[in-house]
């Protein structure tokens, strides 16, 4: 599904991702665990397509085609989601008129048709009663004034709308309270599918609790340094990031 | 990221001069000579066949007009204007017309082009009937056709071109005319007063609810001429009308003058809403050509209970200087303005508001959203102001900037008088940027680059589209996307 292949990356002459290889396979959910400052944002931005990084080496392939040259609409339209750390206000642009034009925009730029309204509003319904985000949040403007776990919700409701191929999950956890965590874990769960992969990013093993990952990948300074099961999460759960702190990268 | 480069010059490439309604109409046009003088106002009142009364108002405002500077406050700046190059009057050579039958077919054909039902056949019969807008349409000096008019007489209501009202209802324009804006107002309104070529006139009887939207239409056509049109609506006790004015030009590679007045008057328990989407030709990528936009309209909410609604969606013009003001003299009377002020390329604009409070308990509020693209400046200047004996008064402002790039500027110059304790005024005042994260955030559900900042502009504005009469809200919808192309990247 997806595969990156020695990307490297800097911002400002800081370089954060050195040679970074990262296979994710079809229907797989990795997970990505590392300390503070380990390039794990920097990583899911970029392959989100943010303009801010400068790729010196390396590819992102998805399903073989390299996104690094689409812009991020286009990697959008191609599949790629990332639910953002700090999911963004749009002040004024009610939460339905968001949805709707990004459901349109991916759709067109695909060649299909666009959603008729009533499905449009029939799917967003059966998405929000799935993640209990009432009717009322849906009104309002995308995002001003909800709190930390409701935008996190609404981050995966955009999700199982758009229903994209490879889903980016940059700290869904962070911010969430024991029920919040829950119905989001529920959320993605629900949307495990053969031809769906999820690269999950997280500083805390309680998230791997609920999400529960195929692979789980280590990452420090800028590479990823040790790959293994889910057990592997546990480990670091007791044994903390100390090691992967001091060890300089391989 | 070569997808990205491509785009970014995709995006350079497209400028704003793209200005769709800068064509030209060619057709025979009759001139005063270049320049003002007394002789000049003889002619313009003479081709009007003003009574002698109308005459000796406009060569006082002359004279007046004489001793006056051109005001400087505004941050504003521009080449001065050399009044005597200019034609004061230019007015296409047929004769005025008796039905719509007899506009000349070139001047048909142009507001075809803008997109103007000129025909009542075709208004009534058109692509959208459910909703019949009266139109007169002002091109140049003269008024060329006024569409519904019978069905308006019907209603009691005066729909007309200023220059005949002021021979068929002399009284009422006599009442009335520079009432709100009076002749020795401001150095373009007096301006205004003495060359005025037409306008329109309206009066809506007590307890009429005018039957349907009225409308102006202002087109520039004819080289070095200035458009000095005058409008006077007039809403007497218990009654009601909305008023939509939109404007066009064409592109010209010199500056041309528009300084036009606007008065309302609204008696007791009346209600007046004018709504305006001003699209002068701004002028060029580099600051060539473009209206310069100086207007002042006021209205006088002159009776208890009454209320003045302005609107506004300005996108275009090289310069504009605009206030359109509410005088909320009647007891618990109530002014309102909302304004869209779109500036791109090489735009200025210094607009905004003044709510004079005199009446007891009375209310207003203002809604200013300004969006600043490319190299532009975009001021607000407003004044809220509550006279001694205005116990009560209240305002609501907010004054909101949005800024696209970072070669341009938005600056806010709120006024506030207050001469009655029991007054509360309410300001608040944010800008904001459209920030690289939040077009990030669109992009990646999908929305291309120029999507994205057209959403958010659009949420931005959102307060004060709601305002505009639906079909209107579209269209001004539409332009504030077409006035910003180019402006990302």
């Amino acid at each position: 599904m997806l595969e990156i292949k020695n990307l490297v990356v800097q911002i400002e002459d800081n370089r954060i991702l050195n040679g970074l290889n990262l296979t994710v396979n079809d229907g797989e959910v990795a997970a990505i665990m590392g300390p503070n400052g380990s390039g794990k944002s920097t990583l899911s931005y970029v392959i989100a397509g943010k303009e801010d990084y400068e790729v010196l080496d390396g590819e992102i392939l998805l399903d073989g085609q390299n996104v690094l040259e689409m812009a991020a609409d286009e990697r959008a339209a191609a599949g790629i989601f990332l639910a953002f750390q700090y999911p963004l206000e749009i002040p004024g642009v009610g939460t339905m008129t968001f949805l709707k034009a990004c459901l349109n925009a991916q759709r067109k730029a695909r060649g299909e048709d666009e959603l008729s309204t009533p499905d449009f509003i029939r799917a967003v319904n059966a998405a929000a009663d799935k993640l209990e985000i009432n009717k009322e949040m849906l009104k309002r403007a995308l995002n001003v004034g909800f709190s930390g776990g409701e935008k996190k919700r609404m981050e995966i409701l955009q999700m199982a709308l758009l229903q994209p191929k490879f889903c980016v999950l940059d700290e869904t956890d962070s911010g969430l309270d024991i029920d919040a965590l829950r119905i989001v874990s529920e959320g993605v769960n629900a949307l495990r599918a053969q031809g769906r992969s999820f690269l999950v990013i997280t500083h805390y093993q309680r998230l791997l609790n609920h999400i529960v990952p195929d692979t789980v990948h280590v990452m420090s300074k800028g590479q990823i340094v040790k790959t293994g099961g889910k057990e592997l999460a546990l480990e670091l759960e007791a044994s903390g990031y100390a090691e992967y702190r001091t060890s300089e990268a391989a | 990221m070569p997808a990205v480069q491509e785009t970014i010059d995709r995006v350079r490439s497209i400028d704003i001069d793209q200005y769709k309604y800068g064509f030209e109409t060619v057709i025979e046009m009759e001139k005063s000579e270049k320049g003002l003088s007394e002789d000049v106002i003889r002619f313009i009142s003479a081709k009007k066949n003003e009574p002698e009364w109308m005459l000796e108002w406009r060569l006082d405002a002359y004279k007046r007009w004489l001793t006056m500077k051109e005001p400087e406050w505004a941050r504003v700046d521009y080449d001065k204007v050399d009044y005597n190059d200019i034609y004061y009057y230019a007015a296409p050579k047929r004769k005025g017309p008796e039905s719509l039958d007899e506009i000349d077919p070139e001047i048909l054909k142009t507001y075809e082009k803008l997109g103007i039902p000129l025909r009542e056949v075709e208004a009534l019969e058109g692509i959208a009937p459910e909703r019949r807008v009266a139109v007169d349409a002002v091109f140049d000096s003269v008024s060329v056709a006024t569409t519904f008019k019978k069905e308006l007489e019907k209603a009691g209501v005066i729909f007309m071109p200023i220059s005949e009202a002021i021979r068929e209802y002399p009284d009422l324009v006599k009442t009335y005319l520079g009432s709100v804006v009076p002749v020795t107002d401001n150095f373009f309104a007096t301006l205004n007063s003495a060359v005025f070529s037409d306008g329109s006139f309206v009066y809506i009887p007590p307890g009429v609810r005018c039957p349907m939207e009225l409308s102006t239409y202002f087109r520039i056509n004819e080289r070095d001429t200035g458009q000095f049109e005058r409008t006077l609506i007039i809403a007497d006790k218990g009654s009601y009308v909305s008023y939509l004015e939109g404007c066009t030009a064409p592109k010209r590679d010199d500056n041309q003058l528009h300084a036009a007045v606007v008065e309302l008057v609204a008696l007791e328990d009346a209600e007046i809403k004018y709504s305006t989407v001003q699209n002068w030709y701004p002028g060029d990528n580099e600051g060539k050509g473009g209206i310069y936009n100086f207007v002042t309209k006021r209205g006088d909410c002159r009776g208890a209970r009454s209320k003045i609604s302005w609107t506004q969606v300005e996108t275009g013009s090289a310069i504009t200087w605009k206030y359109p003001s509410c005088i909320l003299r009647g007891d618990d009377s109530r002014g309102e303005f909302y304004s869209i002020a779109v500036s791109n390329g090489m735009q200025q604009v210094d607009s905004g508001t003044k709510m004079i409070h005199l009446g007891k308990n009375t209310t207003s509020r203002i809604i200013s959203k300004g969006i600043s693209a490319g190299r532009s400046q975009n001021t607000y200047r407003g004044l809220v102001s509550a006279h001694k004996k205005a116990k009560g008064a209240r305002n609501f402002t907010n004054c909101d900037s949005l800024l696209i790039g970072d070669q341009c500027g938005a600056h806010t110059v709120p006024y506030i008088e207050s001469k009655n304790a029991s007054a509360v005024f309410e300001h608040e005042a944010t800008t904001s940027k459209i920030s690289e994260d939040q077009k990030f955030y669109c992009q990646q559900r999908g929305l291309s680059e120029e999507e994205a900042t057209a959403l958010i502009v659009n949420g931005f504005v959102r307060d004060v589209l709601q305002q505009l009469p639906m079909e209107f809200a579209v269209e001004a919808q539409k332009l504030i996307s077409i006035s910003l192309e180019g402006s990302v990247g």
